[in-house]
């Protein structure tokens, strides 16, 4: 079981000003989403928690240990993260890309073993992907592509995941399918940390909300809390209109 | 996983006995045997061991140097264009080699000032890439490219001024040609020394392929593991040429061969990327050295003419 801390921490998006420093406690059973227009620092904001960005101020903690005093490999092995961008420079099979989760568990000499092959079967199949096993990434379509790298860090197994816009690129099934992966993750004991531009997903399978607004004011709690109309129409500059469908809400755009 | 290793290696091998058996005067299997069991005629051993072996090795061990070299150069830059070459190295040492014949210097003394033009060439890069702070791959090999057309000035300026008579001398460096070779154990020894050094590292540089950040996030620390590559591939390339001039092609296109038959893992594509460097090089100097015996032809001329059709061969045929 692993904490995700910050404190007072202020990522850096040059020339914008500081805005609201976040004292955020990422804990296992949390799903966490991220709201915020194009800009807003969602991707920055994640980059920063996984310790591949410097803040501008202020510290992010795993486990009540500043991520500067970790060794990369011991960040590795308890915080993964899914990008929004990936390179392929060079061909791969999906195999060894699932594969590549296991590197930080793994001694310089040692190579894949039946178990590290068994994590990536099973993630690959909890993802819908496990027959393309031998196919090359890039004769895949995206959103295939994105449930690669969703296995990946699944295989990876780390105590807390990012993920920066894990629906991308996917079809209404597979949404529903990744969020509520998540959430079975979460209720496994992982911390989900997610940037995401459906509002609807994010009331649907969130527990907490961030709200991050491009002038860097931001504001977080429990998602009954955070995702009123007022809020969202200010986050988004959209005029929204709410409907009740079963007992929820569901957010529009009102044209 | 290993099987390609294992054919790769009797492919060396056997391209090893050939080059010993072939030249001016060819030597027959019974004979060769005879020999490396230390039995054979005073002739054949001094043909043998005395000069084709000293030879052939140094062939192979520049092969294989160039190869792992050019596989390195290409995870580092995440561009499967990328040779040994590419950041301008083999520019440095050419002024270096160059300058020592100019001064009518020795053989020693023209393998030991291409290594130091090598290695001057690599630091000139680095430093320029690295004073800057902030570096990204495009940015490494653009700082290379174009540090390699000023060494390419300097190049073609003393050749316009160097009296004729040492012109063809010049010119075979330029191509690459393994006679030049004195001992074959240096470049071995380095040889071996880069596969021990760099199998540890393979699975990283497997993880870099896939960019920095997805490496970060993997727990490898990228920008040490970077530069560690880029100075070890120049000191490797810097052997190589200091060993048998600037021979173009190996580098580039034997790491590319593999990756089209085995793929992309890197703990598989160094030793074999050693193997095969190591084996063309050697079929190409056998091929220089007998098709027109008693004249040899530069080795690098060999190495493009038997590469390119395997190359466009194996890219046709690919998934």
């Amino acid at each position: 079981m692993s904490v995700l801390g910050t404190r007072e921490l202020i990522i850096n998006i040059p020339g914008r000003p500081d805005g609201s420093a976040l004292d955020l406690s990422i804990e296992p059973g949390q799903v966490w989403g991220v709201l915020g227009p194009n800009g807003a620092g969602k991707t920055t904001l994640i980059h920063t928690l996984a310790g591949l960005l410097p803040a501008r101020a202020g510290q992010v903690m795993l486990n009540g240990t500043s991520l500067k005093e970790l060794k990369r490999r011991e960040i590795a092995r308890q915080l993964g993260l899914v990008f929004q961008e990936r390179q392929d420079s060079f061909p791969a099979t999906v195999m060894e890309t699932a594969l590549i989760g296991r590197h930080p568990w793994l001694s310089p000499w040692e190579h894949e073993q039946g178990e590290d092959q068994a994590r990536a079967n099973q993630a690959l199949a909890a993802l819908d992907v496990a027959q393309l096993s031998e196919r090359l990434l890039n004769t895949l379509s995206g959103g295939e592509r994105q449930r690669v790298a969703i296995a990946t860090l699944m295989t990876q197994n780390p105590e807390i995941w990012l993920l920066d816009e894990p629906t991308n690129h996917l079809d209404l099934h597979h949404q529903v399918k990744v969020m509520s992966l998540l959430r079975d993750q979460a209720s496994a004991g992982k911390a989900v940390f997610l940037c995401v531009h459906d509002l609807n997903l994010a009331a649907r399978w969130c527990s907490h909300v961030l709200l991050l607004y491009t002038s860097g004011d931001a504001c977080w709690g429990p998602v009954e809390n955070m995702l009123v109309p007022d809020a969202l129409e200010k986050l988004y500059n959209q005029r929204l209109t709410t409907v009740e469908v079963d007992g929820s809400l569901l957010f529009v755009p009102t044209v | 996983m290993i099987r390609p290793l294992f054919s790769l290696g009797g492919l060396a091998v056997a391209s090893v006995l050939l080059a010993l058996s072939l030249g001016s005067v060819n030597v027959g299997a019974p004979d060769l045997w005879q020999v490396i069991q230390g039995q054979g005629s005073a002739l054949n051993s001094t043909l043998i061991l005395d000069l084709r072996l000293p030879r052939t090795l140094a062939a192979f061990a520049t092969g294989g140097l160039l190869a792992v070299a050019g596989a390195l150069m290409q995870v580092l830059l995440r561009n499967p264009l990328a040779d040994p070459y590419v950041l301008g190295l083999s520019g440095g040492a050419a002024v270096g080699a160059l300058l020592a014949m100019l001064a009518g210097l020795g053989t020693l003394l023209v393998s030991g000032s291409a290594f130091a033009g090598a290695m001057l060439a690599t630091m000139l890069v680095f430093g320029i890439a690295h004073g800057t702070g902030s570096w990204t791959p495009s940015r490494l090999l653009l700082t290379g490219v174009v540090v390699a057309a000023g060494w390419g000035a300097v190049i073609t300026l003393m050749l316009a001024i160097t009296p004729s008579y040492k012109l063809p001398g010049m010119l075979y460096w330029l191509m690459g040609d393994v006679s030049y070779a004195r001992t074959p154990w240096p470049a071995m020894a380095v040889l071996v020394l880069a596969l021990l050094l760099t199998m540890p590292v393979a699975r990283n540089l497997n993880v870099l392929a896939r960019g920095p950040l997805q490496a970060a996030a993997l727990g490898v620390s990228v920008r040490p593991l970077e530069w560690t590559i880029y100075l070890f591939a120049s000191l490797l390339t810097a052997t190589a040429v200091t060993t048998a001039g600037s021979i173009g092609f190996v580098g580039l296109i034997v790491p590319h061969m593999l990756r089209l038959v085995l793929g992309n893992d890197q703990r598989i594509i160094l030793p074999a990327s050693a193997l095969a460097g190591g084996t063309l090089l050697v079929l190409a100097d056998t091929l220089a050295r007998t098709v027109i015996a008693p004249e040899q032809l530069p080795v690098g001329v060999i190495t493009a003419l038997l590469g390119v059709p395997m190359f466009l061969y194996l890219l046709h045929r690919s998934r």
